[in-house]
């Protein structure tokens, strides 16, 4: 498959989608009892389980005075790609990830509140259909709402990419990322238009890189207020269960 | 012995959520503005808040509490933080010079001080190096007791004293470990609940449930554990019962205090114990006493 049918003439994609537009983004916080914080998430086929435990104390020779330390681990399960693997998490894809991961969740967690502590951050990826990195960010944020750490704002991931040359996709699947596009993966705090992460897997011309970003970005803010519309909807059910009586109504 | 294994699809879950038409407050999720004008009116930044240029934004997800000019947002669930004066529930971890250190499932390890232990035999003296040799034999390393806060440090770790009979080791029961938050703050968290069983519950989320005990107050300050007397088996299926019914109500986010925890035990009746575990009975019970607690309110 060649580049430039990515959109058909009728402007949609390959699954149907128009390109402007995320895949149907399906959430849920709490999913465990044991963790503090977790949280599913499910974009388009990507599904995507993250558990935040902590803060708690973190080993005597980690242990920073000056601010929390932030650990992630991320995981594919053996099943979650088409052909069937045993991904050892120690492996240099995963390992790499990880960084990218702890690169944007600091960026968003208020790091000085917990001095002498540490966050461990868990991320299984059950199903990857591309996008792996934006739903494992989107489901680690709504982890550590969960688990009520506090956080400067919401941190959101997306993809984007060019398509017949000229027209930028939003949030690529797995079909439009091996087609061979560049892949433009974007993590940002959409409320003050602050980016925290960024990487390309391919180059751009330069000409291209604005509108893509552009397009990135306005992915991010749509993936905000869907996230925001689930705590919310989290927050009521657990407030109501309880009858406001943790939060002192 | 054949067992009954219970397999459902995620399709047919039960969903247990207690939600009904009440009014729901005005939450807050990290990065909201709560406030724009700080400069007039001389707001004060609480906790689960952070300013940026003049704004007061909320930092976690959850409800405004205001007190004055205070704000602050609390969230649903978070680790224990302590208050002093709280009663918990808490495993010592470590045996250290003078003093314990103790898990209380806040974000910091706590700390019992040898001089804050009552002696075994209620002595009243200075602790001698004598009395640091011994400290194994008093708590020794995953060994659960109840405690109070007595101070918070600078960094928010907690530091507690048993110096009450009515704290101290525990010997016989089940931990049962819940959020922090679904513990509702009362007067006393030590109950002897009618069924039969003694509860103890932690502020921390951590609940103690044991057989009841005749209180006769033996002075030796709550080192004595009894380990090698049975518990009678009706008494442990009480036990049992009770720990079903609380992970009950906390699987669908109900706070706990006696009321509440007597009632599910009561709605609990019809049900085995074990079928107890099921999600179809989780709910029913959560459901029940829910309405009972609303009536009693009304």
């Amino acid at each position: 498959m060649s580049g430039h049918d990515l959109i058909s003439e009728q402007g949609l994609r390959l699954d149907g989608r128009r390109a402007n537009e995320l895949r149907r983004i399906q959430c849920k916080l709490g999913v465990f009892s044991q963790p503090d914080g977790s949280a599913y998430l499910e974009q388009g086929n990507t599904k995507v389980l993250a558990a935040v435990y902590g803060p708690h104390q973190a080993a005597a020779k980690k242990s920073n005075h000056e601010e929390v330390i932030v650990n992630c681990q991320y995981s594919m399960a053996t099943f979650s790609t088409g052909e069937r693997k045993n991904r050892p998490r120690g492996d240099r894809k995963s390992q790499e990830m990880t960084i990218h991961l702890r690169q944007a969740l600091s960026a968003a967690i208020k790091l000085e509140l917990y001095p002498k502590s540490q966050i461990d951050i868990f991320i299984e990826v059950l199903q990857a259909d591309g996008g792996n990195y934006c739903a494992s960010i989107n489901a680690a944020t709504l982890a550590l709402i969960d688990a009520g750490i506090a956080l400067k704002e919401y941190v959101c991931a997306c993809t984007a990419s060019l398509a017949n040359g000229d027209i930028p996709m939003m949030d690529i699947s797995h079909l439009e990322e091996v087609s061979g596009g560049p892949t433009l993966t974007v993590a940002s705090l959409p409320n003050s238009h602050r980016i925290a992460f960024m990487e390309m897997s391919q180059r751009f011309h330069l000409d291209h890189l604005p509108k893509v970003l552009k397009t990135a970005l306005a992915g991010c803010k749509e993936v905000q207020v869907i996230l925001d519309k689930a705590v919310r909807e989290h927050l009521a059910h657990v407030g109501s269960a309880g009858d406001w009586q943790n939060v002192g109504k | 012995m054949t067992t009954t294994v219970n397999i459902r699809l995620a399709s047919s879950r039960v969903n247990n959520s207690l939600m009904n038409g009440d009014t729901i407050p005005h939450l807050f999720t990290p990065g909201e503005v709560i406030t724009t004008i700080t400069a007039q009116q001389n707001f004060m930044r609480g906790h689960g808040t952070y300013g940026e240029d003049d704004i007061i934004k909320a930092s976690v997800a959850g409800c405004l509490e205001r007190v004055n000019k205070l704000i602050s947002i609390k969230p649903l669930k978070s680790r224990y933080v302590g208050e002093v004066g709280d009663v918990v529930v808490a495993r010592i971890i470590d045996v250290q010079q003078k003093r314990w250190k103790v898990d209380t499932n806040s974000r910091l390890d706590s700390v019992l001080l040898l001089s804050s232990v009552n002696l075994p035999g209620g002595e009243l003296r200075r602790r001698s190096v004598e009395d640091e040799h011994m400290m194994r034999k008093y708590l020794q390393e995953g060994d659960l007791i109840s405690a109070e806060v007595q101070s918070i440090y600078d960094d928010g770790s907690v530091s507690l004293h048993t110096r009450s009979l009515k704290y101290g080791k525990l010997s016989q029961g089940v931990l049962v470990k819940v959020f922090p938050s679904l513990v509702k703050r009362r007067k006393t968290h030590f109950h002897n609940l009618t069924c039969g069983a003694s509860v103890i519950l932690g502020n921390n989320g951590f609940i103690w449930i044991a057989p009841t005990v005749n209180s006769e107050v033996e002075g030796d300050g709550g080192f004595t554990q009894n380990l090698t007397e049975p518990v009678a088996r009706p008494e442990r299926e009480v036990i049992t019962r009770l720990r079903n019914c609380i992970l009950a109500l906390a699987n669908c986010k109900m706070m706990l205090y006696d009321t509440s925890i007597l009632y599910a035990y009561e709605e609990s009746m019809k049900y085995r114990i074990d079928e107890l575990l099921h999600q179809e009975a989780i709910f029913d019970v959560a459901f029940l006493t829910q309405h009972r607690l609303r009536l009693h309110d009304e």
